[in-house]
Parts: C-alpha cells; sequence; structure tokens
C-alpha cells in the first residue's frame, strides 16, 4: 500500500490539476467522447479524427468563428456505454471556462444512455446518421438530433432506389427483396417499416436474421439462392459485411444485387472481401474522396502542415474521416447560426441547440462552404431534427467507392406519423409536455 | 497501539455477536455511514455522484451478490451479468405492467425474478463442480442475452431493444435528481449488505462455508447440499438481480441487453478475485479498484499527459498500468485487498512494535 504521505501527495496533485487552470477563454469547446481502441476503432479514429481536423482547420484559417476558437479533449470510451457515461459527466462543464457546444458521441448505447441527462444539462446531442428514430421528433426531444438520416429513412431511401432502378415504384410491386440484418436491436429496428413498405408496394419481404457477430452465414445464403430474391438489403455490422459478401460470392449471388446500408457502407466493410467485393452498392450520406473543396483545403493547411489527427494518412478521404468532417460542418454551422442570434462570443449548450435548429443548407451555403455534393441540403426546425433525409448510392470497384446515383430522398411523409406516434409515447411514459413548435422562433 | 483491543471484554452474549466489537471499528463504520449518507449528498456534484460513486456502489452490490455464491458457497459461476438483466428487465416490466406499482416493490421483485431464474441455472450445480460448473453457467449467460433480444415482449416491443427507465419516485417523492439516485442506491445496498452480513455470520452462512470447503463432508455432518446450494444461487442472483436493476434504473437511465454481456460477468468476477473471496468487504474494495482505478488512471493522464501522448496510445498505457497494478496485488496478497487491509489493522494494532 502507499504511506500515507504519498496517497496525501497524490491527492493534492489531483485537486491541482482539477482547479488548476480558471479562466475564461474566448473558446468553444467540444467534449469529445472518441474511441481509438477495442473493437470499434477503426470508426472511432476515422470519425473523430476527421471531426478534430475540421475544427483545427476553421481554426487555423478563419481564426475560428467570428474569432471564438475551438477547443477540445478527448475521453475515451471504447464504446462501452458507461465509460462514455463517465466521459459525458467529465467533460459536460466545459474546459477552463470554455462552454461545451454539444456531444457527438457515435454511439447508439452511450446515446440512449445521456439522452435524458443532455436534455436535463441543455447540451444538444448529436447523433449524426443514426441514434433513436423518434428523436426527429424535437418537440418531445428539444435536444437530440439524429442529423441527416435517421434509421426509417434509411430503409425507405433504399427501396425508393430500387424503384428507381426499376423505373417506377410502381413496377416493384412483385418483386422479391430479402432482408439480411443483424441479430442486435439495431439490425431488428427497421423491419417494421419494411414490412410495412412491402405492404404498400407489394413486394415480397423476406427477412433473415444473421446472428452476433456474423461470421457463419451459410444458411442464410443456401436460403437467398433458393428464394432468388430481386435485391438482398444488408443490413450488417462489422465483420458481418465481408463474409455476406465472400459467402454472397461462393453461393452464386451478384453483389452488384445486394445494397449495403449505413453501417456497412465504409471501406473497411469492403475491403476485407476482396474481388467478392466489386460492384456491392451502398448507399451513403456523404461520398467518400478527396475532391471536394473543403477536404482539398484541410489537406493543405492541417494536413500538410503536419497537424492531422489521423495516424495513417491514407485513411483522409475516406468514409467515416468524411462523415467525420461533415459532422465538423454540421456542428461549426450551428454555432455559426446560433452567434448570428446571440452575439460573437462562446456559447451555452442551450443557444448552441437554436442553432442546430436553425441551420438551413441550400445549394449556394454549400458551396460556400466547399461542400456542395458531400453534404445534401439541409433544413432542421423545432419539430424536425433530421433535416435531410436523403442518401446517394456508390458502388464498390474493387479498391474504393464510385458514387453512382444522385440524392434519394426517403418518403418522409409516410414515416413522420409513425415517429410522432413513438415520441409521443414517450412523451407520455415520461410525462413530457411537448413544446409548440409554432410559438418556437 | 493505534488499535488497542485490551480493557474492552464482552460481557454479555449480545455484546459478543454484534458486528463490531471495538469500539475504533465502531467509530470508523459510523463516521463511513455519516460521510455517505450524509455529507456527500451534500457536498457530490453531478461528476461524482452520477460517473463515479453510482457505478461503484452497484458494482459493490453486484461483487456481494457473487460472493455469497461463489466467496462463500463456493460455486463457481459466470452467469453474474445475466442475473443482472433478468433483475432490470423483470423490475421494467413491473413497473410497466402493473398501474401504480412502487418503485421499491418492483425492485424486489425483479430481484425475486432473478432468484428464481438463479435456482433454475443452480440446478447443474448438484451434479457438476468447479469449471465445469463455470461452463454451465455460462449457458444462463448466453441464454438470457438471446432471448431478451429475441422476445420483443420482454422490452415492450422497442423497436430499437433498449428500454428507458420510467421517472423514478419513492413514497410519492421524485429523485431523480443524482443526489436522489445516489441515496436509493446507497440505502438499497445498505439494507442488502445488512442481510447479507447476517446470512453468512448466520446458520446458512455457516453450511454455505461447510459445502464450499468439501461438500460430501458437508453433506456426512447431516447439512441438506439440494437446499443449501440453491439456496445460495437464490440469493446470489436476488442481490445481482437487484444490482442490474439499479444498475438500468438509478445510473444508466437506459439499459439493452447488450449492456449485460459476458465482459459484464467477467468485471463481477474480477471485483471478488481482487477484493477478496469470502469477504463482505472484499466487495467494496474489488469494486473500487475496477471501477474507480482506470477512472483515476484516465483523468490523471487527461490532465497531465493530454496533448503530449497520442490520445489512443495514452489509452493503451492506461491498460498496461491497470494490468502491471493487479498482478502487482495479487501477487503481494493473492488472498485479495480485504487481506491486505486485514494485515494492516494487525500492524497498527501493534504499533510502533513490530510483532
Amino acid at each position: 500500500m502507499f504511506s500515507f504521505k504519498k496517497r496525501a501527495a497524490l491527492i493534492g496533485v489531483l485537486a491541482l490539476g482539477m482547479v488548476a487552470t480558471v479562466q475564461a477563454a474566448n473558446e468553444q469547446y467540444f467534449p469529445l467522447q472518441s474511441y481509438r481502441v477495442g473493437p470499434y476503432a477503426a470508426g472511432g479514429t476515422g470519425f473523430f479524427g476527421g471531426f478534430i481536423d475540421y475544427l483545427q482547420y476553421v481554426n487555423l484559417k478563419e481564426g475560428g468563428v467570428n474569432g471564438v476558437k475551438f477547443t477540445w479533449s478527448e475521453c475515451e470510451t471504447e464504446y462501452v456505454v458507461e465509460k462514455g457515461v463517465e466521459c459525458y459527466e467529465r467533460l459536460k462543464k466545459g474546459l477552463n471556462g470554455a462552454p461545451a457546444a454539444a456531444t457527438n458521441p457515435l454511439s447508439v448505447g452511450i446515446a440512449y444512455a445521456t439522452l435524458e441527462r443532455s436534455a436535463a444539462d441543455k447540451l444538444p446531442l448529436i447523433t449524426i446518421n443514426h441514434g433513436r428514430t423518434d428523436s426527429t421528433d424535437g418537440s418531445v426531444f428539444p435536444y437530440v438530433f439524429p442529423l441527416q438520416l435517421n434509421p426509417y429513412s434509411e430503409v425507405s431511401a433504399i427501396i425508393n432506389y430500387i424503384g428507381q432502378q426499376a423505373g417506377g415504384l410502381d413496377k416493384i410491386k412483385g418483386k422479391k427483396i430479402v432482408t439480411l440484418y443483424h441479430g442486435s436491436p439495431y439490425g431488428k429496428e427497421t423491419n417494421p417499416i419494411l414490412e410495412l413498405l412491402a405492404k404498400k408496394y407489394g413486394f415480397e419481404l423476406t427477412l433473415l436474421e444473421v446472428p452476433h457477430p456474423g461470421n457463419e452465414q451459410q444458411s442464410q445464403w443456401l436460403n437467398i439462392r433458393r428464394i432468388k430474391p430481386d435485391w438482398v438489403i444488408l443490413r450488417g455490422w462489422g465483420v458481418m459485411n465481408p463474409v455476406a459478401l465472400k459467402t454472397a460470392q461462393k453461393t452464386g449471388f451478384p453483389a452488384d444485387h445486394i445494397i449495403g446500408n449505413i453501417w456497412s457502407n465504409s471501406e473497411e466493410d469492403a475491403a476485407p472481401a476482396g474481388a467478392a467485393a466489386k460492384g456491392f452498392i451502398s448507399i451513403t450520406t456523404h461520398p467518400s474522396g478527396t475532391n471536394f473543396p473543403v477536404l482539398q483545403d484541410i489537406g493543405n493547411t492541417v494536413i500538410k502542415a503536419g497537424k492531422g489527427n489521423l495516424k495513417d494518412s491514407k485513411r483522409f478521404g475516406t468514409v467515416y474521416y468524411n462523415l467525420g468532417v461533415v459532422n465538423g460542418i454540421l456542428n461549426v454551422e450551428a454555432v455559426r447560426v446560433a452567434q448570428a442570434k446571440f452575439g460573437k462570443r462562446p456559447l451555452t449548450g442551450e443557444e448552441v441547440r437554436w442553432g442546430f435548429e436553425n441551420i438551413r443548407l441550400d445549394d449556394v451555403r454549400l458551396k460556400q462552404l466547399g461542400a456542395y455534393g458531400l453534404v445534401q441540403p439541409l433544413k432542421l426546425s423545432c419539430s424536425d431534427h433530421e433535416g435531410g433525409g436523403a442518401v446517394r448510392f456508390q458502388q464498390w470497384d474493387g479498391k474504393k467507392w464510385q458514387v453512382v446515383s444522385d440524392w434519394v430522398q426517403a418518403d418522409r411523409k409516410l414515416l413522420r406519423p409513425i415517429i410522432e406516434e413513438s415520441s409521443h409515447q414517450y412523451a407520455k411514459e415520461k410525462g413530457i409536455t411537448p413544446r409548440d413548435c409554432a410559438k418556437e422562433s | 497501539m493505534l488499535y488497542r483491543e485490551s480493557g474492552q471484554f464482552n460481557t454479555s452474549y449480545r455484546a459478543d455477536q454484534r458486528w463490531f466489537r471495538l469500539w475504533q471499528q465502531r467509530w470508523v463504520f459510523a463516521t463511513w455511514m455519516i460521510l455517505a449518507f450524509v455529507v456527500v449528498p451534500l457536498i457530490g456534484n453531478d461528476y461524482w455522484l452520477n460517473a463515479i460513486l453510482i457505478p461503484f456502489l452497484v458494482l459493490s452490490l453486484a461483487g456481494l451478490g457473487l460472493n455469497l455464491l461463489t466467496g462463500y458457497a463456493g460455486q463457481i459461476s459466470l452467469g453474474s451479468a445475466a442475473f443482472m438483466a433478468i433483475g432490470a428487465f423483470a423490475t421494467y416490466n413491473f413497473q410497466l405492467r402493473i398501474e401504480g406499482m412502487p418503485l421499491l416493490i418492483s425492485l424486489f421483485l425483479g430481484g425475486l425474478t432473478a432468484a428464481g431464474a438463479g435456482v433454475v441455472f443452480g440446478l447443474p450445480s448438484l451434479r457438476i463442480k468447479g469449471f465445469y460448473l463455470l461452463v454451465s453457467t455460462l449457458a444462463a449467460q448466453f441464454f438470457v442475452t438471446w432471448i431478451l433480444t429475441q422476445c420483443g415482449w420482454f422490452s415492450n416491443y422497442n423497436a430499437s431493444g433498449v428500454i428507458t427507465a420510467p421517472p423514478l419516485v419513492v413514497l410519492g417523492q421524485n429523485i431523480s435528481s443524482p443526489a436522489g439516485r445516489y441515496l436509493l442506491t446507497l440505502s438499497v445496498a445498505f439494507v442488502l449488505f445488512w442481510l447479507a452480513r447476517n446470512i453468512v455470520h448466520g446458520e446458512l452462512g455457516r453450511r454455505w462455508m461447510a459445502v464450499r470447503d468439501m461438500d460430501t463432508a458437508a453433506a456426512v455432518i447431516g447439512i441438506p447440499i439440494l437446499q443449501t446450494k440453491l439456496l445460495a444461487f437464490a440469493i446470489s442472483s436476488f442481490v445481482l438481480g437487484i444490482a442490474g436493476a439499479l444498475w438500468a434504473f438509478a445510473y444508466l437511465g437506459t439499459v439493452e441487453p447488450h449492456g449485460f454481456d459476458l465482459s459484464r460477468s467477467f468485471q463481477i468476477l474480477f471485483i471478488i478475485i481482487i477484493g477478496g473471496m469470502g469477504s463482505i468487504l472484499g466487495s467494496f474494495l474489488g469494486a473500487a479498484f475496477i471501477v474507480l482505478l482506470p477512472i483515476l488512471l484516465s483523468n490523471l493522464s487527461a490532465t497531465f499527459l493530454a496533448g503530449w501522448v497520442d490520445p489512443g496510445q495514452l489509452e493503451n498505457l492506461q491498460k498496461i498500468i491497470f494490468g502491471a497494478l493487479i498482478i502487482f496485488f495479487l501477487i503481494k496478497e493473492p488472498q485479495g485487498l480485504a487481506r491486505l487491509l486485514e494485515i494492516v489493522r494487525q500492524r497498527a494494532r501493534v504499533w510502533p512494535l513490530r510483532f
């Protein structure tokens, strides 16, 4: 055991470290619940690398937003829920007097566990491309933002794409679609929506489950061969994706009729399958690649200056990295919008929330940001915390992703009543009175 | 000399049987209780209550549950997290499906449900022992998480399978604040630790230890093996179930089956191995080591090393230090931190002399 003196010294040092630096700076803080070790490190390093690089870029290029620089600190979660909660509680107060703007855990589990805390602490919780579907209804979930795309929009957009390929949604009547989903809450979440769409458009839907982790799929694919579907929707996660592609090849199902969802769309999902992945189609909310002006700029000002966050600079421009950049663009835009209303100073979480709800990204603005084609046009409001609901489709050419479609919009009108039903049930369970969005400005 | 026993005589059986026979122990205990129940809720901030003390208490409780089974009754189990999950989901369903059900009652019923499941999965212990039993409890671990994911009924057909805790109300008081949730956890833990302490010092505890040390011999002196082992499984699972419910309701506010996976079972097993098998106090010490030390390391490194070392490397460095500390303590004292504390106490008795 430590001697008393040593222990006292240790405690003293700790206390010092915690209170030492209290001085308000003209900075806006982003608490980062990142994950760089553990099974999901590939996603975490890419996403947080992109996010940090974008913040760094804004600092270097423009000196922050209106003179308010960004600052951030990381806390490792390993994608583990309770670590994420600990990080949330540790970082939410801000850093050296710079107030926190929003949290971006990029983990469904952590998002769920900090959902109510975020509302209590008035700190926006950003779950870009994922998260709790009914949090799209901002009147019930004022502080949660499933930006761009929630899980329901995701499947709806896939079906719309299949309709486009067939030459119209009325043409998919009688077609066979198989959904191969990961045997987890995430995998099953969209099944009711697929069933609803199947009824509406009259296609034959077969749902096949792959138990976690999904490194053995022989029986499922033999089943698929028997069914002979027109399309297979792959709702995978991690190792399940490359295995699905390889097994598909073995059973003779063409890869260009498999559509991967939002967590089956990275380089890390397709490349391990080697030649079997060639032709594989997946959705994406943002193309990979470095051809966009904003990425070129990041490359010049941040990466070439040796200030990039990625350890392996080859990953610059990959799917996860670009998602981080997109996330950075949206967060910074929210701060910018909020500053226009509340003043050019570091903002509280509540003010940044207003910023998120008033994000208006049209083509003109996107071109100004150098992100035209990278980010979809987005218009958020008090009641709509998703905004876009559109995806593009990309195809794996054996080495990298090639974008093969324009933005395909989800049928959000159809989904809205389902989302509201769920959010209102949540409000009832929790005793929340939904905000009146007509009164919000 | 710091810890003098001389002059303290017990003059009645009552006095001889109480928890703490020395006034020093009673004072230390009373101080801790005042600290925990009065001082901490008054001065604790969100971070301490929400992120450190509540999980620490819940995992101590889980450690206690497993300690009863493994440390006292000698039945090794890797199904702890499964019983926690059962407790959490059962409590949720009692709250959800029975109108006006008080929280504390559903906690209790959740514990009972877990106890029932514990008895079922404890049945193989009558035939198989040691590592073989470990494997059969592993079945509980996988089966429970599987069924909770498969059957939507358990999570009220929630599309994502993640349940969120209803507002916490005890005796008409809303206790959703961090201090309220902390006090709920602390009170429940206090009651269960008090019960457990009495059980292991009572007849049942002696029977458990007899079975642990040699079950054939225990059978020969007339101890009903069946009943004793199953009671160990039931009571252990009861405690684990309540710990699970607190984890879900008082700590995270949400729960998904995935949160109670095998690594959680391992975590609880490590808590009792490091804290001390067959020691009530050991559950606390082990939980402190397993829960608090990594947080301390992480805070230290965030304060002093962030910016200097690559964040990924920093995390790995913490793991190395943590692992090294585990090895160090287990070499120093294989019987756990509780034993180490006991040695310190013995030293304090004779201080300043050496022996």
